[in-house]
């Protein structure tokens, strides 16, 4: 990887470049670009931990909830205090928004190190198996919360999540998996995945490399729960069950694991399948499925398993 | 006391349609090395069957219950081995989470056909059974209740005696032992695992109409949090292991029956993952099960 700061700061330039341009876009549009960027994050960051590393995680929705609520609270509750009773300037309100995101991202880290201390001592299914049980706790736990709005969740969040910050945050993702799996220290990641005993009979910290993973990808999905909140400006603890989880590790396995251009291209492919079908919608989700498991028969190896960008597992 | 009794009750009648599902996880677990995640779906299949058929048997009688019931097992048993030889057989030999992942797919396939097919609004469960009220002082015994235990403890016994005293059921241990020495001893580990599946299922299924009795609304999703819990029950019970399958089931259900009964009963959906993590962390092969070394 040549230069990669060049690329992120190319990246952080297009997305100002794009935002610039949004007024021209049809809103439907936008909305559909912004929910594929909030996916690409959420995919790209879960792969570091399931594709990379190797540990089947159930629970990105989870983390992905905490973020959410924890930046929605920001601006919320701290919002009009900073900013006053007029919202305050446009650049207030940006670095508001980045504070925002900022706690959103490490609130899930934290709750990332929590959740990984004691469960990524576990293997396989019964990791995978812990994950879901406190991604399912999570939501229960918000859902009691009354400070939180219970189970009728957070509204009126303001609308602060643009193209640019979506762009922004997505260059910023794909920035740190491919960087950081490029790493001389990273490639314990890789290692860790191959073979745990070898790279234990090395010398290498396997448990440390996992739990780096889990908070690096909780820090990203928090920071997608955040973008996420403040574009549909209401959030519920149900929003972010199960099925969510369930969706993002389909991006990561179609998209080919460990392979994060193949994962992005998923989260693409896998945001837009459901809107292209809108027009039978009574029928498009049994496509999806039926989809999904013609997939995994037909190419269990990943749809976009091609040797560009990837590496090697 | 007797508040303590009825709960009891309530928790051991909801702890044995846990046992039924969780028996089906269980064995599949046991052969496939796997978590059938489109089980909890065979479940709200089952009991859809069980609707459709309750309008053609006369409601409240003994006999017309029994045929819902074998009606709805033989259709779930169907749909399982469907199921095994269209979506999970292809894929023998490949890695775990592939075949997780078309586990998922069945599981929201079902999902989604029934929310097509049977319609997303709530349907109302017939009283397929007769419902009397036996009472014993301040202690409230539900009909449905009775026909729960006696259903799942019939069953259970049923399947202790195929998987011990008969021919395929010591095929199935040994497949579940070691696949490749059970082959070439000369078990066919196709049909045995389709056997598995078709079993399973009909325990699944079972399970569905008795859930649907006791809880008589029925939609296209009923089976996601019963299944889920199933399974966390399979875990707690050592998962593969059979007895620990309905001994699981049965203390999910008390426990669950409780902390609904308590305070605390918001959290009611909760506790079952937290019991789930507290023995995966420290005892990861379940209250029955063996734990393995890992061999290096």
């Amino acid at each position: 990887m040549p230069r990669p700061h060049l690329y992120l700061l190319l990246a952080l330039l297009a997305a100002f470049g794009v935002s610039y341009f949004s007024d021209r876009i049809d809103p439907y549009h936008l909305d559909v670009i912004i929910g594929i960027g909030i996916n690409i994050i959420l995919a790209v960051s879960l792969n570091l931990v399931n594709g990379y590393t190797g540990q089947f995680s159930l629970g990105h929705a989870g983390f992905m909830s905490v973020g959410a609520y924890a930046a929605a609270a920001v601006s919320l509750f701290l919002g009009p205090r900073l900013l006053g009773a007029e919202g305050g300037s446009t650049l207030q309100q940006s670095l508001m928004f980045l504070a925002a995101l900022t706690a959103g991202g490490l609130g899930a880290a934290l709750a990332g190190l929590g959740v990984g201390i004691p469960s990524l001592r576990l293997k396989g299914d019964y990791l995978a198996l812990v994950t879901l049980g406190f991604g399912e706790i999570i939501r229960v736990i918000f859902q009691n919360v009354e400070f939180l709005g219970g189970a009728l969740g957070l509204n009126g969040i303001p609308a602060y999540t643009s193209i640019f910050w979506v762009l922004a945050f997505v260059a910023l993702a794909v920035f740190t998996v491919t960087c950081l799996v490029h790493s001389t220290y990273g490639r314990g990641f890789l290692a860790t995945h191959d073979d745990e005993v070898a790279a234990e009979a090395v010398g290498l910290n396997t448990t440390r490399y996992k739990i780096v993973a889990f908070v690096i990808g909780a820090f990203f999905a928090g920071a997608a729960g955040g973008l996420y909140g403040h574009f549909k400006m209401t959030i519920t603890p149900t929003g972010f069950d199960f099925t969510k989880s369930i969706e993002i590790v389909v991006m990561v396995i179609l998209g080919g694991m460990g392979n994060t251009l193949g994962v992005i291209l998923a989260a693409i492919l896998l945001t837009l399948l459901p809107e292209l079908l809108r027009p039978i919608a009574e029928y498009r989700m049994i496509i999806y499925s039926l989809l999904l498991i013609i997939l995994m028969i037909a190419r269990p190896q990943g749809l976009f398993n091609f040797k560009f960008g990837q590496v090697k597992l | 006391m007797s508040e303590f009794l009825q709960q009891l009750l309530n928790g051991l009648s909801l702890g044995a349609i846990y046992a039924l599902i969780a028996l089906g996880y269980t064995m599949v677990y046991g052969v496939l090395r796997f978590i059938n995640f489109a089980h909890s779906d065979v479940f709200m299949v089952g009991a859809f069957i069980g609707y459709y058929m309750g309008k053609l048997v006369p409601e409240n009688t003994v006999w017309g219950g029994l045929v819902v019931l074998i009606v709805a097992m033989l259709g779930c048993a169907v749909l399982g081995m469907l199921i095994e030889k269209l979506a999970y057989r292809p894929l023998r030999g490949a890695a775990t989470l592939n075949v997780l992942i078309t586990a998922i797919g069945v599981s929201l396939l079902l999902e989604y056909s029934g929310q097509v097919f049977f319609g997303a609004t709530p349907r109302t469960f017939p009283a397929v059974f007769p419902s009397v009220n036996f009472s014993f002082g301040d202690l409230v015994i539900s009909s449905n209740q009775v026909v729960v235990i006696v259903v799942a403890t019939i069953l259970m016994v049923a399947l202790e005696f195929i998987v011990h005293r008969t021919k395929i059921g010591t095929a199935m241990r040994a497949v579940s032992l070691n696949p490749k020495a059970a082959q070439l001893v000369g078990i066919n580990n196709d049909v045995v695992i389709s056997f598995t599946f078709g079993l399973g299922s009909a325990l699944a299924a079972a399970g569905g109409i008795l859930y649907a009795l006791n809880y008589p609304s029925i939609d296209p999703l009923m089976g996601v949090m019963p299944g889920l819990k199933a399974f966390v029950a399979a875990v707690l019970g050592g998962i593969g292991n059979i007895p620990g399958a309905a001994l699981g089931g049965l203390l999910l259900g008390t426990v669950e029956t409780f902390v609904n009964g308590s305070q605390w009963s918001t959290y009611k959906d909760a506790i079952a993952f937290a019991i789930l993590i507290i023995i995966l962390l420290f005892r990861p092969a379940g209250l029955l099960g063996k734990s393995s070394a890992e061999k290096v």
